[in-house]
């Protein structure tokens, strides 16, 4: 008997730790070479939002100052990229480099803001379905139906045309469509979920509906929820860059991506950097999400594509 | 199956029954002025209300909604407020645009999609496959109107200078007044519809190609000495199709009323675009109109999945 405690002590193995299935997707997420540059990508992008006014300050030009005068040719055209416009003007002479750089605020606060909204509102109307069933799930089940058959863009923008532009009704019009997604997904895996015994378990030790929906059924339906979450943001990005083309973004002279590339539309013959600059800040930042979002995917579902 | 088709198809007209109530609470609450438009504006109070009376805006909203069921049942979805036009005839004039944009585009991206995919998903962590899947996600990651603005940027304008007129700025020509005009027209739409949602079955076809091919009817068909391309097209592919045919019937559903920045770029008059011009107008009966036949589209391209599913895959049981 001593002596088998012996050997054991003797080996210096390390000691068998107890990985979280979270642990261990965050392990394989930081080995992800692609997933680590695009979130590399997006910290940088953060950064310049916040330290949009650096921008303007270094330049001397504020975001919104029209520089008649230095900023426009002669004939009243933007002027390409230059010493004093590193990235050019646009068609009223403001600074394009400028302008990106507050416009990424734009972005990054609705992608972020929505997509928050809308993973809170499906989470909690998912688990409510899927776990109380009956009418709860019934009158639920149909609501998603409504909302995933109607024509999204199409009724965001009458809503839009009918309120009027602003960055509150931009991310409560995402956030309104865009729950039902969320909510059919968790509703899903709650419907398999309520039958296992560990639920049966949290019953029998008197926890309520709420207790057991959100304390013992939510933390496993998080992992789809992340990966949803995560590849989410860059369509919410793109939804808002969209109704902001469509002319009900956010009301002038407010810079955003959208709205930029929708005034360049009339200048490409003559201006290329006025669509060619904004376009790219819009490409690299849903390319980072979305390539960020997919080393997610692969990180936290355990089944698929492991084969990359 | 018949009573399955029955409670799908009651859940569907519930649904769209809901999206009435839905749209037409959105609308009719809100201030509207068209009346005010209309008249001019020298209108006297007198020529505003005889002109609210003659759209029937002055009546309760609980009775414009009912007339408007009475008449959406017989297949009539009212007249549009600025020429007194039937919006069902205003539906079937745009429709075949968009149906020309839809179909022309999903064949492309199911043939980019679905020969990627299986590159890719028949050489996995290839640099073919790397290569493919970076394809799809960059242009997945493009928002689409800044797709087609570039393509309209090379395509249109520097093959136009370069002296190759190949492609036109955008405008719709009918299939029947010429199918190389029409063709000319719809190219760079395609293009940029295409591109965009190929990416998605490019992943769906990887996915469930890999599936397939880890199973034992497939190494069964390979040990009986069967060609190996035979193996991945007539073994696999065949039963790996079967979800992408379902995303394809969702997509095509959604494409209806979802092309409105493709339709708006290349200025394509089809549904998105009369729509988004109906609401500009405030044309109420118009947008109602094209709101309730697009999610009709959605509704009813969900059953059709639902039944082509269980005709390919014999294991599904419908109830």
């Amino acid at each position: 008997m001593t002596a088998a405690v012996e050997v054991l002590d003797a080996t210096p193995a390390k000691a068998i730790e107890g990985r979280s299935p979270f642990v261990l997707a965050i392990r394989r997420l930081r080995r992800d070479k692609v997933a680590m540059i695009s979130l590399g990508v997006i910290l940088l992008i953060v950064l310049m939002a916040i330290f949009a006014p650096v921008f303007a300050s270094v330049t001397g030009h504020p975001p919104n100052e029209q520089f008649r005068d230095i900023g426009l040719t002669p004939d009243g055209l933007p002027r390409g990229p230059n010493g004093t416009f590193w990235l050019g003007t646009d068609d009223l002479g403001r600074d394009i480099l400028v302008r990106i750089a507050y416009g990424a605020r734009v972005s990054l606060l609705v992608g972020v803001i929505a997509t928050a909204i809308t993973v809170a509102i499906g989470v909690v109307l998912g688990l409510a379905a899927g776990f109380l069933g009956g009418i709860v799930d019934t009158v639920l089940a149909r609501l998603i139906d409504v909302v995933l058959s109607v024509p999204f863009l199409l009724v965001a923008i009458a809503l839009v045309s009918v309120t009027g532009p602003s960055l509150t009704v931009t991310v409560m019009v995402i956030g309104f469509f865009s729950w039902a997604s969320v909510a059919r997904i968790v509703r899903g895996q709650v419907l398999s979920l309520r039958e296992r015994e560990f639920v049966e378990a949290a019953r029998s030790l008197g926890a309520g509906d709420t207790r057991i929906m959100f304390v013992d059924v939510l933390p496993n339906v998080l992992a789809p929820v992340i990966v949803y979450t995560t590849l989410l943001i860059p369509v919410v990005i793109v939804t808002q860059a969209t109704l902001s083309f469509l002319g009900l973004g956010l009301p002038p002279p407010t810079a955003d991506w959208g709205g930029m590339i929708s005034s360049s539309q009339n200048y490409y013959t003559t201006s290329w950097w006025f669509i060619l600059f904004p376009g790219i800040a819009l490409l690299i930042t849903t390319l980072a999400f979305n390539l960020f979002g997919d080393g997610v995917r692969d990180a936290f579902d355990p089944r698929a594509d492991r084969l990359r | 199956m018949a009573v399955f088709l029955l409670r799908r198809l009651g859940h569907g007209i519930l649904v769209l029954w809901l999206i009435t109530l839905a749209v037409f609470g959105l609308f009719f609450v809100a201030p509207s002025n068209v009346a005010q438009t209309l008249a001019g504006r020298q209108a006297t109070p007198e020529t505003i209300a005889l002109i609210k009376h003659r759209l029937g805006l002055d009546l309760p909203i609980w009775k414009q909604y009912l007339h408007f069921v009475e008449n959406a049942v017989q297949g009539n979805l009212g007249y549009d407020y600025y020429h007194q036009v039937a919006v069902t005839t205003i539906i079937g004039q745009a429709l075949p645009v968009t149906v020309s944009l839809a179909l022309g585009a999903s064949v492309l991206w199911l043939l980019l999609g679905v020969f990627n995919g299986v590159i890719s998903a028949v050489h996995p962590r290839s640099l073919a496959d790397r290569g493919l899947t970076l394809f799809a996600l960059f242009f997945y990651s493009f928002p689409s109107f800044l797709l087609g603005l570039l393509l309209l940027y090379f395509l249109y304008f520097r093959l136009t200078l370069a002296g190759y007129t190949w492609f036109p700025a955008g405008g719709y020509s009918p299939f029947s007044q010429g199918p190389v005009t029409w063709l000319q027209h719809m190219v760079l739409p395609w293009l940029a519809l295409a591109l965009l949602l190929a990416a998605t079955y490019t992943r769906l076809t990887r996915g469930s190609m890999l599936d397939v091919l880890g199973e034992d009817y497939i190494r069964t068909a390979r040990s009986k000495g069967i060609r190996e391309r035979r193996v991945i097209v007539r073994h696999g592919l065949r039963s790996a199709l079967t979800p992408v045919v379902t995303q394809f019937g969702i997509d095509l559903g959604q494409l209806v009323g979802g092309v409105v920045v493709t339709e708006t770029v290349f200025s394509l008059p089809g549904l998105g675009k009369t729509a988004v011009t109906a609401i500009n107008q405030q044309d109420l009966p118009v947008i109602i109109g094209i709101v309730l036949f697009a999610s009709a589209a959605v509704v009813v391209a969900n059953i059709l999945v639902d039944v082509v599913y269980a005709v390919l895959d014999p294991r599904v049981r419908l109830h």
